[in-house]
């Protein structure tokens, strides 16, 4: 289905191959970025079935369908998926694709590099997922792999560990990727504050991405010669620490849940004026923001851990840091809703998901605000109510500003337009049914449910009833999404250059589909218009 | 008077949740819970207090921006005539919207510093419970009078939750938070736990004392409580510990002192006190 999408307008001077092998030698950012997002949607199926496995089995109280070992597989695979499948490779997909385009670029700096990133995930995952099929099944101590329990997994253990190896190396080549892309190839006269917000937003992931992973690959190499060579990193008996463990893996964790999400606050940001007709409000304070944020994001880590004994001093100063996040964050927000402000609004598709974005992940970061809160946080944690906090900043979040995005860049992918009114559908059924599904486990967790447990007492049954209805009305909207998409791939209206008659930025002066090759010589100075967007 | 109405709204929105929610407080037996339980400890009520207070400030907030971003999706759309204008900076604005958050926060910080220090003061105790996790039970260690015992959870429950049982979750008495033992405490006394563990990392918690502490081997976590009611609480594993995370409930009942020292009493005599133990 790609292939549609700019074969017909490459140029071929390269004498690139064609069939399959294009696609594994290709080091054309287009190409590299369809394969991301092609990716990242079918782990989005794969780990979304697993939700929907998880779902059935939660819809009663009682153990009907699966075994609490196969239901913690569940629970561990999906978190992983979604996270290291869906997510990061998604944002990685977009950046390929649009940031040689928005900065004037020809390509991304380092080509080869981008397709060997690319070509590690189906490695990895194939990893991940293999161990569903082996003896001792699938990992089932949490995505979080706190030991000693992560510890007791079988056979399953090496290969958990070499896909994480994997999965942060492939991060890491994006990320090297994208910042040399940004700090080497801007067209003359693309000064850093006059770049997109996706663009600056995308900077500051790469290096929370360079600056985590590795701490996450050392965390789990430990995990590793703990299991067979005999060390005690995070073993007591051996004289080692398993509260270390979560620490490190926190100090990754945190800046992780970002990386998960700035860019999105760059989509959003570049969708709003364009629909509202007006510029983003507060380009600057919006860029100073997100750096506030992924800075904090480093020194908040042990709001994971507030239950593990912490002194008095440590959890108050993490309490803090925390709560202050909630200032940048807050800034983000407030700047959106002034964009709209005396705009000339209109709701196509991506600006629905746009605006359900910034009403839902506002409602995360309230229940993120009320988590950070150490003392009631003994309460919380551990609950449906972290549950219900990380799905509305990571679904209505993450998923719905990648959902967003891809509306509204897919027609200048395709050069034609989506059907409007399916789009529309899409939107509406997700965000009633993703809101039946999320919004009783505040209530659930409140209430006192323990997450991560395959069955529960009768006094949860009717809030896990209506979400598991949701869920599966949710998971089912999806394949809307899909259709509609290969539905835009293989033909639609012919989209206009601007395709949007709000939109700024280099990359809607192209034509609509994009060229193969983005900018061979640099777009004109005088179209460069910047900081405001 | 935009401050005002914010407040009605807020108070129309949030009232009957509210109210439907402080009626569910005891966790134990209630369908459709809601809300954090009040609990039995001065502590508990603090958090319910302080979740209260934030619950209700970030209620505000939401009506405040999403009613202002409504407003301006009605308002200010095109298909209206709505013409767009240009500007797009405002500093005294962007001041306002940094500063007044940060001053609200400070305003939560406060009193969730002074619960803090409170739950960390463990001087004072008048008794130590240890309590340590196993994959799947709990043990329970009396220093002061050298009881020990475990509790694990009730066959009953035990039975029904296996695949192809053919009992109904809801035909069993207190499904899944029902052990063949509970941990008897003593009302009106300031009690020490230490959790521990013995294989992986588990978290006791009940609701109903308004805190959860990690049990982690190799280290002894400190926490108290001092029930102030009489009754039969319950709660559960909070921490993922395996296979059967889901099925190591606590259940403890808290008894009048004196009643309490004839049950230490009986168990040092190693008299069967399963009986005094339930119901
Ligand atoms: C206002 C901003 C935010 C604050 C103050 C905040 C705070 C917190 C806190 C305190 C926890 C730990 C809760 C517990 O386990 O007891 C938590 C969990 C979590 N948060 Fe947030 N959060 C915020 C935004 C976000 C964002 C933007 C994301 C991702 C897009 C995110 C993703 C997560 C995830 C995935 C977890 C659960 C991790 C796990 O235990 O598996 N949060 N958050
Ligand atoms: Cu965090
Ligand atoms: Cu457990």
């Amino acid at each position: 289905m790609a292939d549609s999408m700019n074969l017909d307008s490459g140029h071929h001077e390269h004498h690139a191959p064609s069939g399959w092998t294009r696609w594994l030698t290709t080091t054309n950012h287009k190409d590299i970025g369809s394969m991301y997002l092609i990716f990242s949607l079918i782990m989005f199926f794969i780990g979304g079935a697993m939700a929907m496995i998880i779902r059935l089995e939660l819809f009663q109280p009682g153990l009907q369908f699966v075994d609490p070992q196969f239901y913690n597989s569940m629970v561990t695979m999906h978190a992983l998926i979604m996270i290291f499948g869906v997510v990061m490779p998604a944002w990685t997909g977009f950046a390929n694709w649009l940031i040689p385009m928005m900065i004037g670029a020809p390509d991304m700096a380092l080509p080869r590099l981008n397709n060997w990133s690319f070509w590690i995930l189906p490695f990895a995952f194939s990893l991940l997922l293999l161990t569903l099929f082996i003896p001792g099944g699938a990992p089932a101590g949490g995505w979080t792999m706190y030991p000693p329990l992560v510890l007791q997994t079988g056979a399953a253990f090496p290969f958990l560990i070499f896909a994480v190896h994997f999965l942060g190396a492939s991060s890491i080549g994006g990320a090297i990727n994208v910042l040399a892309t940004v700090f080497n190839m801007r067209a003359p006269g693309m000064t850093l504050l006059k770049l997109p917000l996706f663009v600056w937003t995308w900077i500051i992931t790469g290096f929370l991405l360079i600056a985590s992973l590795p701490v996450l690959a050392g965390a789990v190499t430990m995990l590793l010669t703990d299991k067979y060579f005999g060390t005690s990193f995070f073993s007591a008996a051996g004289g080692g620490d398993p509260v270390m463990f979560q620490h490190i893996f926190w100090f990754f964790g945190h800046p992780e849940v970002y990386i998960l999400i700035l860019p999105a606050f760059g989509v959003v940001s570049a969708i709003i004026p364009t629909f509202a007709r007006k510029p983003l409000f507060g380009y600057q304070s919006m860029v100073y923001a997100v750096a506030a944020i992924a800075f904090l994001s480093f020194i908040v880590w042990a709001h994971h851990m507030f239950t593990v004994g912490m002194p008095l001093a440590g959890e108050l100063f993490f309490m803090y840091t925390t709560i202050l996040i909630a200032v940048p964050t807050g800034v983000k927000v407030f700047n959106w809703v002034a964009t709209m402000w005396k705009g000339a609004m209109t709701f196509e598709t991506p600006m629905l998901f746009a605006l359900g974005f910034v009403i839902l992940f506002t409602i995360g970061g309230f229940s993120g605000l009320m988590l950070g809160v150490t003392p009631v946080d003994f309460q919380y944690h551990d609950t449906y109510f972290v549950v219900a906090h990380f799905h509305y900043v990571l679904v209505t979040g993450a998923i719905y500003s990648l959902i967003a995005a891809t509306y509204f860049w897919l027609p200048k992918w395709t050069g034609h337009m989506y059907n409007e009114t399916l789009g529309k559908w899409h939107f509406w059924l997700s965000t009633i049914s993703v809101n039946v599904l999320f919004f009783p486990q505040h209530f659930l967790g409140l209430a006192g449910m323990p997450r991560r447990i395959p069955d529960y007492s009768v006094q949860f049954a009717e809030f896990n009833m209506i979400s598991s209805i949701g869920g599966w009305v949710y998971g089912l909207s999806q394949l809307l999404f899909v259709y509609i998409i290969i539905k835009c791939v293989r033909g639609g209206k012919k989209a206009s250059d601007r395709v949007w008659d709000g939109a700024h930025g280099l990359e809607w002066t192209l034509a609509s589909p994009a060229p193969y090759h983005s900018f061979d010589t640099p777009p004109d100075p005088s179209t460069i218009e910047g900081g405001v967007r | 008077m935009t401050l005002i109405k914010k407040l009605i709204t807020t108070y129309i929105i949030t009232a009957p949740l509210l109210a439907l929610a402080s009626e569910v407080e005891n966790v134990n037996d209630n369908k459709w819970g809601l809300n954090l339980s009040k609990g039995v400890t001065p502590f508990s009520q603090d958090i319910y207090d302080l979740h209260m207070i934030v619950l209700f400030i970030v209620t505000i907030i939401g009506v405040g921006v999403f009613g202002a971003m409504f407003y301006a999706m009605y308002a200010f759309r095109k298909s209206k005539g709505a013409q767009a204008e240009a500007w797009h900076e405002n500093h005294v604005v962007e001041a306002i919207w940094t500063v007044i958050p940060l001053f609200i926060l400070v305003g939560i910080a406060v009193p969730a510093t002074e619960a803090l220090i409170k739950m960390e003061d463990v001087s004072g105790s008048e008794m130590t419970v240890k309590v340590t996790g196993y994959q799947w039970m709990w043990q329970y260690d009396y220093v002061d009078s050298g009881v020990s015992m475990y509790s694990k959870i009730a066959e009953s429950s035990n039975f029904a939750r296996q695949r192809g049982s053919g009992v109904d979750p809801s035909s069993v008495e207190n499904y899944l938070l029902d052990v063949d033992q509970m941990v008897v405490l003593p009302v009106d006394t300031k009690i020490r736990f230490l959790t521990t563990a013995a294989d992986v990392i588990h978290a006791w918690w009940v609701p109903a004392l308004g805190w959860k502490r990690d049990a982690i081997p190799g280290f002894i976590n400190e926490s108290w409580a001092k029930i102030e009611k009489t009754g039969i609480y319950r709660g559960q594993c909070a921490e993922l510990c395996g296979k059967d995370h889901g099925f190591m409930p606590i259940v403890i009942k808290v008894v009048e002192k004196n009643e309490f020292n004839r049950w230490v009493a009986l168990q040092l005599e190693n008299t069967d006190t399963r009986e005094f133990a339930k119901n």
